[in-house]
């Protein structure tokens, strides 16, 4: 690969990381805490996957880098500033009620099937690999996530009242989906990863309907105005702090 | 057990594949020690390189947290059995699958009370599909509770005809 587009392709997938990351530190706050326990288990579940898959993703750019991705991880993590983490906005939100979460979830999901399946085709071989890998783990996910959908909201009144205002609130920031990744023009010219607008299309399509058909109105309320993956939202600082706290009290500690 | 040997370095002999393997054999998985890591399709090779011994893994589930335990386990077995020097080194591709786990592990896990992963070709989302045997009782009649459960590995079922609860390993 050329070094042009290995420099390109660590600042994705750091970007992707970012996103997995984010979503299984929201997602690990349900611990202890799920309507259910059979949630409770999932979402601890869901948690611990996306935090494996970030690290996967981190290790990979460090292989691009020709940084030790036994340390690169977590010097990530743990030593990034806030400013500098390139996860979308819509993991970052509070896990708000566990109808937010699901939903939230599921929109995610369907998105990253999508992606994961494309990136199994990418022509750089190590990308394809690691994406077929996660690609079969998200399957379960996506199993989950969708399973409850309906059934909130088509569920009880409540149910349905919050599912609904869920998506009002989840739907501007899931737009931002549609947003390249950075580095992507040209590692999509180069047939390296796919166009996140034309996944966007496909998940539209596919979300709108499922959504529709499980007696939802999908609101088509204004998207959020950055995109730009740079900007957080006001959630994002503390978020941050509390995932870095540990490990800044004594940088040096092993574990 | 092989008998510790101390004091084994440089210049000690090599061991044969045989003996190697059957060392191997002997490591359980730290979750599931009634299996281990070799009829789980976990050890992909050992191979000497000059002096060092370079035992190659590929993990199951990506966040699989065993993974420091499984390191440790093989390096202690190893060194137990007279290898000085071994470095265990990890390898996400191919991706680990269920498809490589022996027919000794799946009647094992079945023997546990946990249902083997069915075997699926590829085609994960279809085998999802199909009723999943009780591993109590062999009924199929039996319902999906939690597609997670309480590792990465494993999901809940229920089976409706001996009100038991089970774990499937999923199929990957």
């Amino acid at each position: 690969m050329e070094r042009t587009h290995q420099y390109a392709l660590s600042g994705y997938l750091i970007a992707l990381a970012d996103d997995e990351l984010i979503l299984g530190h929201r997602d690990s706050e349900w611990t202890g805490h799920a309507p259910i326990l059979e949630e409770d288990i999932a979402f601890a579940n869901l948690a611990l996957d996306e935090i494996g898959h970030a690290k996967l993703w981190y290790e990979l750019a460090a292989d691009l880098l020709g940084e030790d991705k036994n340390r690169y991880p977590d010097q990530l993590v743990y030593f990034r500033e806030p400013a500098r983490f390139r996860n979308l906005q819509l993991v970052e939100l509070p896990k708000g009620d566990w109808a937010f979460s699901t939903l939230r979830q599921y929109l995610f999901d369907a998105f990253e099937a999508l992606r994961l399946e494309a990136l199994s085709q990418s022509r750089y071989v190590p990308l394809a690999e690691i994406a077929a890998r996660i690609r079969t783990e998200e399957l379960y996910h996506l199993r989950h996530s969708q399973a409850w959908i309906p059934r909130l909201a088509l569920g009880t009144e409540e149910s349905a009242r919050r599912t609904q205002a869920a998506l009002d609130a989840l739907w501007p920031y899931a737009q931002a989906l549609a947003a390249p990744l950075p580095g992507e023009a040209d590692l999509h010219a180069a047939g390296i990863v796919p166009s996140s607008a034309e996944l966007f299309a496909r998940w539209s399509a596919a979300v709108e309907g499922f959504l529709t058909e499980a007696g939802l109105q999908v609101n088509l309320g204004a998207p959020i105005s950055d995109f730009s993956r740079k900007v957080h939202s006001e959630h994002f600082e503390s978020l941050i702090q509390n995932l870095q706290s540990v490990a800044r009290l004594d940088p040096e500690a092993m574990w | 057990m092989l008998p510790r040997q101390a004091g084994i370095g440089a210049g000690s002999p090599r061991l044969g594949d045989a003996e190697l393997w059957a060392a191997l054999s002997e490591v359980p998985d730290p979750e599931m020690p009634i299996v281990n890591l070799v009829e789980l399709g976990i050890v992909r090779s050992a191979e000497w390189q000059a002096e060092q011994l370079v035992v190659t893994i590929t993990p199951t589930f990506a966040a699989c947290p065993a993974y420091a335990v499984i390191d440790q386990s093989i390096r202690e077995r190893l060194q137990a059995a007279g290898v000085a020097d071994v470095d265990v080194r990890v390898q996400h591709n191919p991706a680990w699958t269920t498809e490589w786990m022996t027919a000794a592990a799946r009647s094992k896990l079945q023997a546990a009370g946990l249902a083997p992963p069915p075997r699926h070709r590829g085609n994960v989302i279809q085998v999802l599909m199909e009723p999943v045997a009780c591993p109590r009782c062999g009924s199929h009649n039996t319902t999906l509770q939690n597609n997670f459960g309480t590792t990465p590995c494993r999901m809940i079922y229920t089976c409706v005809d001996c009100k038991e609860p089970f774990e499937m390993f999923k199929p990957l």
